[in-house]
């Protein structure tokens, strides 16, 4: 019987010590309506269980936009390259909060989702996954919004400024699956580092907002550069993407290819350690949670 | 012949009892500090250590499974059994990948479904037919699989009329129904069922029972099966395995696995140590220590069959120099009717004391109680029986587990509680 069964082909065989990077993609795409039906799950929930619905997706831009033009671009008087001020921070605001969303929202996903990773096996990586997804129907909208706000500005331009939508647009859809895989990957990394030290959540949505400000959402990054902090602002690989957002959309912002390449990189590589921290935790998470 | 199907070899899980994560990073510096820097005793070491499995004593890891080697043929349907913290949960776990285990490897061929709880990622705000969906795709079920057996899924759950109701709006039975329906309708080789049939009315419980033995016997798939039940587990496995201790204690036809469970020396439980902890009233000028009770054949036992003799054997402290005392235990059913009540001094016995702790012990003779579990309350008072020491309630439980040498017939609750077999002649 012994030698019998050791010539048999096994379809799954469970061990304790894996390789670190014994990722199973053959397992995720076999899940893939899982994913899908989770995005649909989210989405009918959130509906279900507020009264205004979507225009919660609108309410909190439109107010953090005119909160930022008070204080930034009237009491501060930060320059916002020659754009109108309401549609640069909410270019910057819309694109920030999609990453923002991704980050913090798959950072408790072992936490939120214990019970159920508790009792039935499915690749864990669905759950973020859908996470990212399905904060894209929230972008979504609140790209519409920008839209609309563009359009406003087009027929009653504001005195002094100006913008254009140019051909960087078309990285658009890079920039978001760029921001959605760096969002992830932090959120990986500090999910699965959450699961030991519970105290590092405090951390998370505070550090996101201080995070904010060395990105380019409130000040273009010419003004960094003219205070010298570019190099610190630079750094973070946000500043790439939001910059070549706002070149696509507004025509203005310094869009090169060696940020957007610098921020590719790195977003790769938080997304590469992301999953290898997050595949080692999933596999004994349940008994220390 | 037929296949294996799984192959476990060599398994084992450890966990770690003592030196568990902290779960902050503070007190992780602070224990560090305190015990790599200062040299202190660690002051976080403490938690868990009271479990009272561990009579491996100074070791901080408990082996929740140790070494274990099994294998399953195809069409099998095995129930596992074992007392609680066997090993049964964690075995099921790691079969069902919820958690990976410390050493060995388990082989499987097909995939693998787990039940070990109804309704996993049930959301109540979602209707019956987006649960049906959501929850087989959790399950490992394909969208499209799911709509070919939506039909058959519905049927089977008897909630048809609410199918398109949010599940909040659902009876708890209703919702219990509609998870089993999905997760009965899986197309996996090997299906994992942990204690599901807990749950449910007695005729939904019979229902599950039968799609179980359906998939098994008409369908040639595999069934693991976990429960305390052992009519359900007899009528429904041909093989079991018994776990005792993270180990394999039997293995074979589930008949002898059966009779092996039953036998088993329940050593903890049928001991217990009474503490400060332990819900008791009384003024405590003597003090119950400790209880224990065995059978006839000075086994230390939960686990009687009629006939048995039950020796209650319990220690007692005394703090007031009283020179003597009462004890009364009173046995009640597990319906919580008292069944008895016994004294020493209606055996012509006195409890007097002349050391600080003492040791007494008595014994039941020819235990006719019928099968079922049975509870023991026990008091120590003054002689007049106005001054209570020491009342703790529902101290021990024991079960009766048949008929013994007495009977091979049912002998149900509902039939009676005591049994009887006095003499019978014809006239």
């Amino acid at each position: 019987m012994e030698n019998n069964s050791q010539s048999q082909d096994w379809d799954l065989v469970i061990k304790g010590h894996t390789s670190l990077f014994d990722i199973k993609f053959k397992d995720l795409w076999h899940y893939r309506d899982l994913l899908l039906l989770f995005v649909k799950r989210d989405f009918v929930s959130f509906y279900k269980q507020t009264i205004l619905g979507p225009m919660w997706f609108f309410i909190q831009p439109i107010f953090t936009t005119i909160v930022f033009t008070f204080v930034f671009g009237n009491l501060a008087g930060i320059s916002t390259d020659g754009l109108p001020q309401y549609l640069f921070y909410l270019s910057g605001i819309t694109a920030w909060a999609y990453f923002a969303d991704c980050l913090t929202k798959t950072s408790t996903v072992f936490r939120d989702n214990a019970n159920i990773f508790g009792k039935v096996y499915f690749p864990r990586l669905i759950m973020p996954l859908s996470i990212v997804v399905s904060n894209l129907v929230r972008f979504g909208v609140q790209l519409l919004l920008l839209i609309l706000v563009m359009v406003y500005f087009y027929f009653f331009p504001v005195e002094g400024t100006s913008f254009h939508v140019t051909l960087g647009i078309l990285l658009f859809p890079i920039l978001v699956v760029l921001m959605a895989l760096l969002g992830l990957g932090l959120g990986l990394i500090i999910t699965a580092i959450t699961t030991k030290y519970r105290d590092l959540t405090f951390l998370v949505t505070f550090g996101v907002q201080l995070l904010m400000y060395a990105t380019t959402v409130i000040y273009p990054l010419s003004y960094a550069r003219e205070k010298g902090y570019n190099s610190i602002v630079e750094l973070n690989p946000m500043t790439g993407i939001i910059e070549a957002f706002r070149y696509g959309f507004l025509g203005k912002g310094e869009f090169t290819l060696w940020s957007l390449g610098y921020s590719t990189l790195m977003t790769i590589i938080i997304l590469f350690i992301g999953i290898v921290i997050f595949n080692k935790t999933e596999k004994n998470f349940v008994d220390t949670i | 012949m037929s296949k294996p199907i799984i192959h476990v070899e060599n398994l084992s899980k450890a966990y770690q009892i003592g030196q568990i994560g902290t779960g902050t990073i503070s007190r992780d510096i602070e224990r560090f500090w305190l015990t790599k820097v200062m040299g202190k005793e660690d002051p976080f070491l403490k938690i868990g250590e009271t479990n009272d499995r561990s009579s491996k004593g100074e070791s901080d890891i408990v082996w929740s499974l140790k070494d274990i080697n099994f294998e399953i043929n195809q069409g099998d349907a095995v129930g596992i059994i074992g007392k609680n913290g066997a090993g049964k949960s964690t075995l099921l776990k790691l079969l069902s990948r919820v958690t990976s285990p410390t050493t060995g490897e388990i082989k499987v061929k097909g995939r693998i479904a787990s039940l070990l709880e109804v309704g996993t990622g049930f959301h109540p705000e979602l209707s019956g037919r987006e649960n049906i969906y959501l929850n087989g795709a959790i399950l490992g079920m394909r969208k499209k699989e799911i709509t070919r057996k939506l039909d058959e899924i519905i049927d089977f759950s008897g909630v048809e009329r609410y199918i398109d109701t949010p599940v909040k709006r659902y009876s708890s039975g209703m919702y219990v129904r509609l998870a089993f329906a999905v997760a009965a309708h899986l197309e996996s080789e090997i299906l994992i069922v942990d204690e599901v049939l807990a749950v449910g009315d007695a005729e939904f419980q019979k229902k599950c029972l039968g799609k179980m033995g359906d998939i098994s016997k008409g369908q040639g798939r595999t069934v693991l099966f976990v429960s305390h039940n052992m009519a359900a587990v007899k009528g429904f496995c041909k093989q079991g395995i018994l776990l005792e201790h993270g180990m394999i204690k039997s293995i074979g036809k589930i008949d002898d696995v059966i009779s092996d469970y039953t036998s088993i020396e329940n050593y903890e439980d049928s001991v217990v140590y009474l503490n400060e902890q332990t819900d008791r009233k009384g003024n405590r000028n003597m003090e119950f220590i400790s209880l224990e009770i065995k059978n006839q054949n000075n086994l230390s036992t939960q686990d009687f069959s009629m006939g048995d003799d039950l020796n209650i054997t319990f220690k007692i402290r005394n703090n007031a120099n009283e020179s003597k005392s009462e004890v009364g235990i009173q046995i009640r059913s597990s319906d919580d009717m008292p069944i008895f009540h016994i004294m020493p001094r209606d055996s012509n016995y006195e409890l007097i004391h002349t050391q600080k702790e003492e040791e007494y012990c008595v014994t039941i003779k020819d235990l006719r109680l019928f099968p079922g579990i049975y509870s023991i309350n026990i008091t120590s008072n003054n002689t007049t029986g106005h001054e209570i020491f020491d009342a703790i309630d529902n101290i021990m439980t024991f079960k009766i587990v048949d008929g013994g040498t007495y009977t091979s017939r049912n002998l149900p609750r509902a039939a009676g509680l005591f049994f009887l077999n006095p003499s019978w002649k014809k006239l």
